[in-house]
């Protein structure tokens, strides 16, 4: 493995920073322009431009470390938390520049909601985990409105037959599954436009993750998705389009099926075709 | 045979060279298993010694002699203004009534005999009569059977610290004396109880009637400041180091200093209360508001560094999930971090006030250590707290002290258990919660 890895890293600076295949979408929501990304002095993102389609499920795939995550994360701006972390370029949601710096990233990641590798339920009962955004955003005038957007986004989660009947005990009673389910949920009760997965499935076993894959591709009917996976067959399996980054760079995007069937850069095929990551 | 080669040990060779090393190792452990048991039981032996101690002393500091003595209580000679009035009170001959019965109980006659009954009694029998008239008027006029309290030379005799084979000149307690406490106890009119002086009584210099309720109140007073600003300006300071503060140099500084601060002898604190607060403000000295800013600054330290530890402990993916679905950093905070760290904050902020409650040197440096026999009313009272006063009444010499001291010894132990037992039925609740 690393006497094959030696020679692409050797590749990767001599190669000239042009991304291979459709980066530009005809009804974007989220567009990126010449993105980069530093964790003090070390660049983890290098010149990314790419349009998220709406509705639409976009993959990120790729070797561990290649940005793909730190990415994704600053797509809501969650990296804002991590000091000594520098983004520069424009990141659009529908024409509004999130890293503009009159805006305010509450609306911000109410409009683009997250779910984690990990589970993260709050340690609350499972009504409150789904309320808490709703009730945080003022969003339900009565507590009748809060059961029915609680109620409503259990059953888009596919969880609401599983929970119905004990919504008062704790999130993190459940299983691994429902637990990342109720996440899901509780990002979707706020009602956001873009939903970003970061790994969702990562901790979870096979048949968890096919629930979770079945529901991301219902969800996508409504809400626009990122996800960044390790999984090719589950990139294969969820999403419209696909993006491989590579050393924090973006290399190649387009539809799926071509991505894994047909690439048109070599780094990406030796990936797809497990030479590497 | 394979020929040996160079760095690769045979599996036989060296099976049987880790069989040789394990009587050493096993050795070892056993060695370090004996020294940590013999240092615990050292540790044991010594917190058994230092209980037995202070119980086998502090026990007795609970009870004491009393005498039971036929007091004729005349209206004109307690009430001379008759209006039942403190002052006509204390204008009265309450002294008197009581010796009258004293001398009729022992049969004392003559200048030196009254004399010598007078000093069986403490001074602070009157005091118990005057409260006992004013609480029920109908005693007037009638004859009561009333306990009060022996001097304490009469209690060290009856304890027997007192030998009547020493020369009379050379005890505190003459022959006469000792013939009334014969006669007083064949009349079986003296009595071993509860001691209600050391719970209700305050400072006084007379062992017998000596107490710690001025010295709790102080304590609780003195507390009560030190919480109400010690907690939330150290629970505060925790979330905006750990949640808020940009990580540079400045903040590194102040942590630094904070940590450093946990370390300062509390003496230091002390001289800087008396300097500021009573050398600048010009504040009285001795009062419970100065002794809890005092303790404040000292446990502030040990309240932030363990609410910063119990903050660290929140897991990030907590934070994550609330600012994922837009909630602003303080809500997260507020919502999430906080009650998940609150356990370990009260758990840090218990062990400060503990700390707070036993400390003694700051609080001499303001002037807590003053003679006050009013109990405080309020934080601007000069008052004293409970670790003062045991300092205070080691120094004394009646040998009545020695109980008194390991009795408000077993009180301030007693109060410390109380408090830690609440401490940690709090943080179950908390935790149970969640």
């Amino acid at each position: 493995m690393d006497n094959m890895r030696a020679p692409v890293e050797m590749e990767m600076s001599k190669l000239p920073n042009l991304t291979v295949g459709d980066v530009y979408v005809d009804t974007p929501r989220m567009t990126t322009r010449n993105v980069n990304v530093f964790y003090g002095d070390k660049m983890a993102i290098d010149d990314v431009t790419l349009d998220i389609a709406e509705k639409q499920v976009i993959s990120f795939i790729g070797p561990s470390g290649c940005g793909k995550s730190t990415f994704l994360r600053c797509l809501n701006r969650m990296n804002d938390t991590i000091d000594s972390c520098r983004v520069e370029g424009q990141i659009k949601l529908d024409d509004q520049n999130i890293y503009d710096p009159h805006i305010d990233v509450v609306p911000l990641r109410a409009s683009v909601g997250m779910v984690f590798q990990k589970p993260n339920p709050f340690p609350k009962s499972i009504f409150d985990n789904v309320a808490y955004g709703p009730r945080i955003h003022g969003l339900a005038s009565s507590k009748d409105e809060l059961d029915g957007i609680v109620e409503a986004s259990l059953r888009r989660a596919g969880l609401w037959e599983e929970v119905a009947d004990r919504l008062d005990q704790s999130g993190t009673g459940l299983s691994g599954g429902q637990q990342q389910r109720l996440c899901i949920a509780r990002a979707i009760a706020v009602s956001p436009e873009v939903i970003l997965m970061d790994e969702p499935c990562s901790a979870l076993d096979p048949i968890a993750t096919a629930r979770i894959e079945e529901l991301i591709f219902e969800l996508r009917e409504e809400f626009t998705i990122v996800i960044v996976t390790h999984s090719m067959q589950q990139a294969a399996r969820v999403s419209n389009r696909t993006a491989y980054f590579h050393l924090g760079r973006l290399i190649e995007v387009g539809e799926t099926s071509t991505i894994f069937t047909n690439p048109q850069h070599e780094l990406t095929n030796s990936y797809i075709t497990g030479r590497f990551g | 045979m394979n020929e040996p080669r160079k760095g690769i040990i045979p599996p036989q060779v060296a099976i049987s060279r880790v069989n040789a090393s394990l009587a050493a190792r096993r050795a070892g452990e056993r060695r370090f298993r004996t020294y940590g048991r013999i240092a615990i039981g050292i540790a044991l032996a010594f917190l058994v010694l230092l209980f037995v101690s202070i119980f086998t002393k502090g026990i007795p500091g609970f009870f004491q002699y009393y005498v039971t003595l036929e007091v004729v209580v005349d209206r004109e000679k307690i009430d001379p203004a008759g209006d039942l009035s403190v002052q006509s009170l204390y204008d009265g001959d309450a002294r008197g009534i009581i010796r009258n019965a004293l001398y009729k109980a022992t049969g004392a006659e003559g200048r030196s005999g009254r004399k010598a009954a007078g000093k069986l009694i403490s001074k602070g029998a009157e005091q118990r009569l005057r409260e006992a008239i004013i609480k029920d008027p109908s005693l007037l006029g009638k004859t009561v059977a009333m306990k009060f309290a022996l001097d304490d030379d009469a209690d060290s005799f009856l304890r027997g610290y007192i030998s009547s084979a020493v020369p009379e000149k050379d005890r505190r307690i003459n022959d006469k004396q000792i013939e009334f406490i014969n006669k007083l106890q064949k009349l079986q009119l003296i009595s071993y109880d509860f001691s209600d002086y050391l719970i209700f009584g305050s400072a006084s210099r007379d062992p017998e009637i000596a107490g710690i309720k001025g010295a709790f109140v102080g304590s609780m007073l003195t507390l009560a400041v030190c919480l109400v600003l010690a907690f939330p300006m150290g629970v505060a300071t925790a979330v905006y180091l750990e949640e808020f503060a940009p990580k540079n140099r400045i903040t590194e500084i102040i942590e630094v200093n904070i940590n450093n601060l946990a370390a300062v002898p509390s003496v230091v604190f002390g001289i800087l209360g008396l300097a500021v607060f009573i050398g600048i403000f010009g504040m009285p000295r001795s009062i419970p508001l100065i002794g809890g800013v005092v303790l404040a600054l000292m446990t502030l330290p040990t309240i932030i560094i363990s609410s910063r530890a119990a903050i660290r402990a929140v897991p990030p993916s907590i934070r994550d999930a609330a600012l994922g679905v837009g909630a602003s950093r303080l809500q997260t905070v507020t919502h999430h971090v906080l009650p998940l760290a609150m356990p370990g904050m009260l758990t840090g902020t218990i062990i400060g006030m503990a700390q707070a409650l036993g400390e003694t040197a700051p609080l001499l440096m303001i002037g807590m250590v003053a003679f006050i026999v009013d109990i405080p009313g309020g934080v601007t009272d000069p008052g004293t707290v409970l670790p003062v006063q045991i300092f205070m009444w080691a120094d004394f010499a009646e040998r009545m002290f020695i109980h008194k001291t390991s009795a408000a010894i077993i009180v301030l132990l007693g109060f410390l258990i109380l408090m830690n037992a609440i401490a940690i039925f709090i943080r179950n609740r908390l935790e149970r919660r969640w």
